[in-house]
């Protein structure tokens, strides 16, 4: 069974937009809006994602900050992370970490990749785990962004580890470009994958980071993962598997079974619905003044031990 | 009358410099632009002959490249918006390209003598 449960917007318009997408999909599309702020929902039990329990591991996730753009959708991106730094920092629960999900940088360039680095260390938390986006590998791969964010030194781009009890995986699906062609993880990473989820119990919940979503959303704008069914397969035999995403700057929410795929808000710019009419390229949407912090925000992620699913809360800068 | 001979030698001598590269200029095919506006190239399609110069200017909000399918020739860094990438096509073939950021971008050089 699928189902889906897409949340990304206040705007008529846009809602009128994932009725297309509904359509489309042939899904059901849930809508829950509680106290103006929109959640990502079904993931909760009692479909109710509010405040982290105590004890709980949170972690925030954010997206899709682009470093660098200037151009008329957001001429402030160092603004709009700033913004959610504050929020973050403004957290009653300080995150054990924050996940980046790609996307740091908007051309790759050394001084985005370094002017990144500066802003997130104003955020009040242990640690930040990286994966690249397509926009951090252009040029030479993403050798530029693991001078800056290659914090194991291996050379290496995807990785895992294990915190409270959940076995996270770190994975880069924006090297592989073709022409004509989705991402693909590729045969090496997969490889790894296989390897490093031999060593975990079944029972230990799994939380996946990899920027471009895991399931295909949109081919021909590339919103997929070419190989993404092989990682599945490696990933389906766990009680509980958690894909972060983000790329499409936009919430959308997938189950498959013991999967769940979600994708984030960006904190640059927003993306045009897949398969809007008179939409024909995923280019930036440049909204009308006052619009762009409600669409644009970060997620709070909480996991309880137990057999309980994650609670995700996403927030957008205006609310 | 010295003033006007000096005058008349230097127009001489501007009209020598601009009739030059206009000379040379006449000899090679005109140049071509591809533009890439919307996550296209246009034209995505182009048959030209060796020795034209074509060049690729990104007009959208969000930076490409134009990478050759295979091999090198065609290797541009990435275009910010209004950056342009030029290559003189030299021999005759089909030239295969995409954008590595976006890889359903594709396009294609025809040269043809």
């Amino acid at each position: 069974m699928t189902d889906h449960d897409f949340d990304p917007s206040h705007d008529p318009g846009r809602r009128q937009a994932l009725g297309c997408l509904a359509a489309w999909t042939g899904a059901a599309v849930l809508w829950s809006v509680a106290g103006g702020v929109p959640r990502a929902l079904g993931m909760a039990a009692g479909g109710e994602a509010a405040a982290a329990p105590p004890g709980a591991l949170s972690f925030v996730q954010i997206s899709d900050t682009h470093i660098g753009f200037n151009k008329a959708a957001n001429p402030d991106v160092v603004g709009s992370l700033r913004r959610a730094i504050a929020d973050i920092n403004a957290l009653p629960q300080r995150p054990a970490f924050v996940v980046h999900t790609g996307d740091i940088s908007h051309l790759s360039r050394a001084d985005q990749f370094g002017q990144a680095r500066e802003l997130f260390q104003e955020i009040r938390t242990d640690r930040l785990h990286t994966v690249p986006g397509e926009h951090d590998a252009i040029d030479d791969g993403v050798a530029g962004y693991l001078r800056v964010f290659g914090a194991d030194g291996r050379g290496r781009s995807w990785y895992s580890f294990d915190q409270g009890g959940v076995h996270f995986v770190g994975l880069n699906n924006v090297q592989n470009f073709k022409a004509g062609t989705m991402a693909a993880l590729g045969d090496e990473q997969l490889a790894w994958l296989k390897a490093d989820l031999a060593g975990v119990a079944h029972s230990t919940p799994v939380v996946v980071l990899a920027h471009i979503p895991l399931w295909t959303i949109w081919a021909p704008w590339g919103w997929g993962t070419s190989d993404a069914d092989a990682a599945l397969a490696l990933l389906r035999p766990f009680g509980s598997v958690t894909v972060l995403n983000g790329h499409i700057h936009q919430v959308m929410q997938k189950v498959e079974g013991h999967v769940a795929l979600h994708t984030a808000m960006s904190l640059a710019y927003p993306l045009p619905t897949p398969g809007q009419a008179g939409i024909g390229e995923p280019g930036p949407v440049t909204v009308p003044p006052g619009q762009l912090g409600r669409l644009l925000g970060t997620r709070r992620v909480s996991l309880v031990r137990g057999n309980r699913p994650l609670a995700l809360i996403d927030t957008p800068l205006d609310r | 009358m010295n003033l006007d001979k000096t005058a008349r030698l230097a127009l001489a001598g501007i009209l020598a410099c601009l009739a030059a590269p206009l000379a040379a200029t006449a000899a090679a095919p005109a140049p071509v632009v591809v533009s890439i506006t919307g996550f296209a190239f246009g034209p995505a399609q182009l048959t030209v002959r060796p020795g034209t110069q074509v060049t690729w200017i990104n007009h959208d909000q969000v930076p490409h490249t134009v990478t050759s399918r295979q091999g090198k020739l065609l290797d541009s860094p990435a275009l910010d918006t209004d950056d342009r990438y030029s290559h003189t096509f030299t021999e005759a073939g089909d030239f295969e390209y995409y954008c590595t950021v976006h890889p359903f971008m594709t396009g294609v050089v025809h040269v043809r003598k």
